[in-house]
This record gives C-alpha cells, sequence and structure tokens, in this order.
C-alpha cells in the first residue's frame, strides 16, 4: 500500500540527459569543494570560473523575488549537462553534477522562462575521465523492457483475476481444480510484482488493493482484500467484536465485477501507446517495491485475513528483482561497488525467503512464522533496501 | 524540600487523601495556607541551573498551565481508568490531585512530611526522585475522557453524563487508523511537562500512587524532546523525520487567536469556559523507511526545505507558503499533497490547533527497527471543527502517511485552571 507513485518528476527527464556526460566516481578527479551561484534579480553570479574535472558541487541561492532554476550548459549552450529548478525565492539548493574537462556555460532562469540571465563561460580542467559508454541505448532499452515487463504482468492478472473472481462467484472449483482461497494469493502475484506502477495511477490502487484500513468512514471499500475478508473470514473477537457477516451472492457478484473492471482500466492504461517510463522510475519502482516489503509484508498487515504475506514478499521481491535488472548495467558503469552490494544482498534474502516456500509449493502463513524468523527476514530487507535506496541517485547523479 | 512544613498540605487536599499518605494523626495541622510557596522556592538556590529549570508556572488560574506554558523539553502522559468509586470519591480524587499538583508544580514534594520525614515506619510520602531537583518549569494539566462521563456501556456513573460538552464527541476512524486498544481512550488523563524527565516522571508517578484504588494508569507515555514551540521566543525543534516541526504553531502571545482557537466557550457546556480540549495520538514513524528515502523526496512530502524549514515557495521559516506559487509546467511549488498545505489553515477552514507534542522512542520492536514517532498533542476550542477535519484531510491525502502509523488515540475535556486551593473540575462538580 501507499508507496509512492512511480511518477517521475519533471525534472528527471531533463536530468538523464546528463548521463552521456557521466563518469564513474573517481577519486582522482574529485574537487567536490562547493562553488556558490547567486541567482539574482537579473544576474546570475557564479563564485568561480574553473573547477577541476570530476564531483561540482554548486550551492544554488535565489535572492530574486522570482521561482528560478540553474543550468550548466555543454559547450553548445544548448544541451544541459544538469540543472536544479524550481528553486524558490529565499531558498538554497545544490546541484551535484560529475563535469568532464571542456568549456560549459552556467545560466541562471527566474521566472522559469525564457533565455535565462547572466549566462557565463565556466570552463573544467584536468584529467578526462573514461566515459561510462553509449548510456542513451542503454537507458531506452530499460524503458522498453521495463515497459514490456509491466504489460505482461497486467495481462497476466486480467486473465488470472478472471479465473479468480468465476471460483468465488459460483463458489466451485476452478478448472484445475483449485478453490478461490486457494487461488487468492497466487493470482495476486502479477500484481504485486508491478505495484508501484498501478499506484501511479490515482484511482486504481484505492479500488483494487485498499486494505479496510485504509480505506475513509464515507468511502466504499473494494478490491483484493475486500474479496480475501469474505474468503478468510475473521472471528468475532479479530473483527473488532462483532460476528463477520459473509458477502451475499449479489455482493460477491458486484465486488467481483468491480474487481474484473479496475483491473481492466489497469490494462488499458499501461497499454496506452503513450505510456512510458523514465528510467529514474524504474529504479525508485525496485525501491518502492521494497518498501512495501518492509512497511506491509514484512509486519503481516498486508494479508491480515489470509496470512498469505510471503507470497506478496516473494513477488515483490521479484518486481523490485526485474526493475533493478533492468537499471543494473547502467549503475554498475558507475558504482560497481554498489551492484556488487546489492547483488549479494539480493541473493541473500532470495535464498532466505526461500527456506519457507515457494510460489509452486505455497509458503509458510505469517501467522506460523515465530518472532526470530520474521526479525531474520526484516534483517535482510533492511540490508537489501538500504544499499538499493542509493539506485536512483547514482543512476542519475 | 526536606523539611516537613504543615504548609504543604494545601486546603484542597482531601480526608481521604491524607489518610493515604500520612495516616490519620496528621490531620489537622496540614490545614492551612499553600499557594504562596510557589514564589518562596523560585528564589531558592538550589534551582542554580540552566535559566530554564528554575522556572515555576502556577497551578492555580484561569487556565490550567501547560497549554499556552512555553513548551517544556520533556513529557510524561498518562491516561486513567477509574475504578467503581462514587461521585464524591471521585471528587476527593480530584481535589487530592490538585493539592499535590500544586505542591509539584511549586518543587515541593507530595503530603505532609515529603520524601524523608514522618513517621519512621510509615513509607515517605513522596517518592523522592525528585528531591534537590527545582521544579524544571513542571506543569500539570488534567483532562476528562468520553468514557467519565458516559462508559462504554451507556452507564452514568458520575451522574455528568447530562454536562458532557458537545465539543468532547469520540474522535471517528480516520483512515489506515492502526489504533491499538492498550494505548486508546482514558477517563482521566494528565499531562506533565517539564524540563527535567525526573521531575515529569515524578509528577506522574505519584500522582498515580495518590490514585491507587480510585483510578490506574491505562496507557502511558514518555516524550524526550518537544517538537512545538509555543511561544516566538522559542526555536522551533525537530522531529524525528529531521524537519522543523511546529513552524506555524499557535503561539502563546497571539492571545486573539488563543482565545478564538484555543480555549472554550462557554456556549457549548458552561463549565468548560476557559478550558480546552486535548486531543493526544500516538503516532509510529517508520523511520528506517525514511531514512532511505532521497533529500528530494522527503522535501517534497513535507513542502518545505529540510535545513531552514522554509517553505517551497520560497523565503525563509517563518515566511507564509504560497499555495499558489508554481515551477516548471505549472506544476505547484508545494505539491498538492504536501503536509503543510494539507495541514495549513486555508486548506481546512481557517482551523488551527496549538499542537505541543513530543518525540518518542520506545525501545525496538521485534523486528529490530526502533519504535520511535511523535506522541501528538494539541488542545483547541472544539475538536469536531479542528483536530477531526485537519486529520481526516491528512489522512486521506498526506503524502507522508506512508511513513506514519497512528497506533495511540485520546480525547479529553481539560477543564479550566482551578481557583487557588481548589481543584481542577470544581466548575463541573458544583
Amino acid at each position: 500500500m501507499n508507496t509512492r507513485p512511480l511518477i517521475a518528476s519533471a525534472g528527471a527527464a531533463i536530468t538523464l540527459l546528463a548521463l552521456a556526460g557521466c563518469v564513474p566516481n573517481s577519486p582522482a578527479g574529485g574537487d567536490t569543494a562547493a562553488i556558490t551561484v547567486d541567482s539574482t534579480t537579473d544576474d546570475c553570479v557564479v563564485s568561480a570560473t574553473t573547477a577541476t574535472s570530476g564531483t561540482l558541487t554548486f550551492n544554488v541561492t535565489n535572492s530574486g523575488d522570482q521561482v528560478t532554476e540553474f543550468s550548466l550548459l555543454a559547450d553548445d549552450g544548448l544541451r544541459i549537462v544538469g540543472e536544479v529548478e524550481n528553486v524558490g525565492p529565499g531558498i538554497s539548493r545544490d546541484l551535484v553534477v560529475q563535469a568532464q574537462p571542456g568549456d560549459y556555460f552556467t545560466v541562471c532562469k527566474p521566472g522559469m522562462v525564457g533565455d535565462g540571465v547572466g549566462r557565463a563561460s565556466f570552463s573544467v580542467t584536468g584529467d578526462k575521465v573514461e566515459l561510462a559508454g553509449d548510456v542513451q541505448d542503454q537507458v531506452d532499452a530499460a524503458a522498453a523492457n521495463y515497459v514490456a515487463y509491466v504489460k505482461d504482468q497486467v495481462g497476466q492478472l486480467v486473465v488470472g483475476t478472471q479465473t479468480f473472481v468465476e471460483a468465488y462467484v459460483s463458489d466451485t472449483p476452478s478448472p484445475d481444480g483449485k478453490t478461490a482461497a486457494e487461488l487468492y494469493a497466487i493470482t495476486r502475484a502479477n500484481y504485486e510484482r508491478i505495484e508501484p506502477v498501478a499506484e501511479s495511477f490515482g484511482d486504481l490502487d484505492p479500488a483494487i488493493d485498499f486494505r479496510e484500513a485504509d480505506v475513509p468512514p464515507e468511502d466504499e471499500w473494494t478490491g483484493w482484500h475486500r474479496i480475501e475478508k469474505d474468503l478468510f473470514p475473521p472471528t468475532a473477537e479479530e473483527n473488532g467484536g462483532t460476528e463477520y457477516v459473509p458477502l451475499t451472492a449479489d455482493e460477491r457478484t458486484y465486488y467481483a465485477d468491480k474487481l474484473v473492471a479496475d483491473t481492466q482500466l489497469l490494462h488499458d492504461a499501461v497499454n496506452d501507446p503513450e505510456y512510458t517510463v523514465t528510467i529514474d522510475a524504474i529504479s525508485n519502482g525496485a525501491i518502492g517495491l521494497l518498501e512495501e516489503v518492509a512497511s506491509g509484508k514484512i509486519t503481516g498487515e498486508e494479508e491480515i485475513w489470509s496470512h498469505t504475506d510471503l507470497w506478496d514478499f516473494q513477488t515483490n521481491l521479484e518486481g523490485a528483482r526485474v526493475a533493478y535488472e533492468g537499471v543494473r548495467d547502467i549503475v554498475e558503469t558507475k558504482d560497481p561497488e554498489l551492484v556488487t552490494t546489492i547483488d549479494e544482498r539480493f541473493a541473500s534474502l532470495e535464498s532466505t525467503l526461500a527456506e519457507y516456500g515457494s510460489l509452486d509449493e505455497g509458503f509458510v502463513y505469517y501467522d506460523e512464522l515465530s518472532t526470530d524468523q520474521v526479525k531474520q527476514l526484516a534483517d535482510g530487507v533492511s540490508a537489501l533496501s538500504e544499499p538499493l535506496s542509493r539506485l536512483t541517485a547514482t543512476l542519475v547523479g | 524540600m526536606s523539611e516537613p512544613d504543615p504548609a504543604q498540605a494545601s486546603p484542597g487536599i482531601s480526608r481521604r487523601g491524607l489518610l493515604g499518605l500520612a495516616g490519620a494523626g496528621a490531620l489537622g495541622a496540614g490545614i492551612g495556607v499553600a499557594g504562596g510557596i510557589a514564589v518562596d522556592r523560585f528564589a531558592l538556590p538550589q534551582a542554580a541551573s540552566a535559566a530554564s529549570s528554575a522556572a515555576v508556572y502556577p497551578f492555580f488560574g484561569a487556565h490550567q498551565s501547560g497549554i499556552v506554558t512555553p513548551a517544556q523539553d520533556r513529557l510524561h502522559f498518562a491516561s486513567f481508568d477509574v475504578g467503581d468509586i462514587t461521585r464524591d470519591e471521585l471528587v476527593e480524587l480530584l481535589q487530592d490531585w490538585s493539592a499535590a499538583s500544586a505542591l509539584m508544580t511549586a518543587g515541593d514534594p507530595v503530603g505532609v512530611y515529603g520524601a524523608v520525614s514522618g513517621p519512621y515506619d510509615a513509607p515517605p510520602d513522596d517518592t523522592g526522585e525528585a528531591l534537590g531537583l527545582p521544579a524544571a518549569g513542571l506543569t500539570i494539566t488534567i483532562g476528562f475522557g468520553p468514557t467519565l462521563f458516559t462508559s462504554a456501556d451507556g452507564t452514568d456513573r458520575f451522574g455528568i453524563a447530562g454536562r458532557r460538552p458537545a465539543a468532547l464527541a469520540d474522535l471517528p476512524h480516520f483512515p489506515a487508523d492502526a489504533l491499538v486498544e492498550t494505548l486508546t481512550g482514558g477517563d482521566l488523563c494528565i499531562q506533565a511537562c517539564s524540563d527535567d524527565p525526573q521531575v515529569a516522571v515524578h509528577a506522574i508517578r505519584n500522582l498515580s500512587r495518590i490514585a491507587f484504588g480510585r483510578a490506574s494508569i491505562r496507557w502511558s507515555q514518555l516524550g524526550f524532546g518537544r517538537t512545538s514551540s509555543t511561544t516566538t521566543a522559542q526555536l522551533t525543534p525537530r522531529n524525528l523525520f529531521g524537519f522543523k516541526d511546529g513552524t506555524a504553531n499557535i503561539k502563546a502571545e497571539e492571545t486573539a487567536v488563543v482565545d478564538e482557537q484555543v480555549w472554550a466557550a462557554a456556549d457549548d457546556a458552561a463549565w468548560m469556559a476557559g478550558g480546552s480540549y486535548l486531543v493526544a495520538r500516538k503516532i509510529r514513524m517508520t523511520i528506517e523507511t525514511w531514512d532511505r528515502t532521497s533529500l528530494r523526496e522527503q522535501e517534497a512530502i513535507v513542502g518545505r526545505t529540510k535545513g531552514e524549514g522554509a517553505p517551497f515557495s520560497g523565503g525563509t521559516e517563518f515566511s507564509e507558503p504560497d499555495f499558489a506559487a508554481t515551477g516548471r509546467g505549472g506544476a505547484p511549488l508545494i505539491a498538492t499533497d504536501a503536509h503543510v498545505r494539507l495541514a495549513h489553515p486555508d486548506q481546512n477552514a481557517g482551523a488551527k490547533m496549538l499542537r505541543r507534542g513530543y518525540n518518542f522512542v520506545d525501545g525496538n520492536d521485534d523486528l529490530g527497527r526502533l519504535n520511535a514517532g511523535l506522541f501528538f498533542i494539541c488542545y483547541q476550542r472544539d475538536p469536531r471543527t479542528q483536530f477531526v477535519p485537519i486529520q481526516m484531510n491528512l489522512a486521506k491525502n498526506d503524502a507522508m502517511n506512508e511513513y506514519l502509523r497512528h497506533v495511540g488515540s485520546g480525547v479529553f475535556a481539560v477543564p479550566p485552571g482551578a481557583s487557588e486551593g481548589g481543584f481542577v473540575g470544581e466548575t463541573l462538580f458544583a
């Protein structure tokens, strides 16, 4: 629930243009002394006109009275190497870029429109650092691959959901002999793998995947967890002291139809020709899926009636792995150690989780886990989440 | 503070309370003056440490202290269930609490004999851990929960159901509430704030001791760092997300705002005039997850810069946010789901609250994560038009919710201050 949606910030796509000019973190050229930039009403005062190649930090302060942005432009005066935008009056923000030797321009843009003010030459001296290769191709490929993955998962979800609700509504096993309760966790796998994508479409995740406690009093509770409660009915004690009343046949049909319809909306959304993802949205998706595990699954709150949290855990992890693999090679050129650490910790967590089952064989139910077992899993999640949280910054930095 | 001073027994203390504390033999001698002690103690040289440690706030007055009082650094809060006692016994409890509170807020030990005097074969009146410590700005603020008026099964135990203010309504369920029964509700509450944690704990401990047999603690909370300023002289502290908290809080100096937004009016329940309504929420913060979030996202969620605390629309910490300001592509600088936008009075029909929350860390959970967060406290004229709509707006829309979990909750009517020598609740039980 509630992971930050995969909405790419307006700045992200622009920042990516800088990727081609980025270099691996190189201590050799590492002059990280901050250069100050004062964006005034009509000027752009930079404290230095030269710097040594490597990591540069521009500390941008807006002393004007309009929202401003600061850009480091390439020698053609057009291509943006790095920028900070939406800096309100009086506010300071850092721009950190990896700069190659060469000629650049600095410029501020009070009001965020026009050609900007105070355009000045800026030169970077020192050693040239090895380029990361043709990153833009990799970025494009990663985005295309991830969109294809999302479409595939949602396509499977549409089919699986249909089978599931038929078993649920008719109260008879599916063609392969599984009851709705048995199909519940495995059908959700396709959703859990791409959950941050669903959350990027506003109302869809609340309609499809809200837990009972998430729902405002005047709103209707629908989706997977509404049906979960009916399939795995709580005792009166678990239900806040009141006897759980099973849904009627009409109600079952209503919630089943709604789930199918909402899933179809998700399917339509990701198959829209306009639908695309940015590279940082992919890496943030990987981070977000691990956050899902840390905040909902590892605590047993996501599947409070069915206790099938480890199925969600597994599929969140799989989705995170796919998103990570999509950007892994790009990140590796910039920070090989980070990639090594993430690789190791993914593998470690996957093997820990495998001790409790698999999607094919089924998992241990959450309420059967001991506190020590949960803690072991949580430690694995934290161990992976910490380096993974640096993925986007490394990717676009 | 160890001298047995008969004057330390306030005229307000009940016979029953004294019996419990010091035995029948002490009765009589204790009935005399009190109140003036506060001033004397203020001048004692033992309060020689930080200036704030020397602060003494009077217990008696038109309003209870601990509301617009400059927020002290530490908190000990306790919610109580009242036992099977009569109305008269409840009044005696409130009298005993008030008398003991008057002593402790003045920096004195409770009871006739204090902590280290009295009959050698009796336990001391006062528990003793505050011996030698100044009042340290201690305030003790007492409130009445909805169940004091009408118990869960509808019983009017104390003949006051008819006097329950409409503003003391049960809080609704907010989206994503994860309330734990054992951290929720209560018939009575006591908020003890001080600049010295030992002094705050001493207050709750002794008041709890005085209540044994009449009321017992239902849940309690320690807070180690204030997260709000309630005067313009105080710097804005930070919460456990590392952001300044309470920048736009109601400040004591804004007397017109305080009158309008904090103090209860007489038109709802006359006995509450000059009182206020307290809402407490224990909010767990998933700080481990938060710490893995980019600075970009952290600041976007809050809508302010992390260092200065300036709103994204520009300026410095105390600049008024401009929610209409836009940046690239016409997108608002302060996002539509940013905390500062959703909590702002402009988005809530002008409603504000006087916030008085504290950071807490209660050890760790089973997963090795710090059990940390914000013990949110706010005071207002009417929770139905202040806390409830604001929290409903936040619970539905706030981007910060992903990192928050409300686990405890309580709403209490905080009566006006006790008259000199009187007791909190005297207007209700008159």
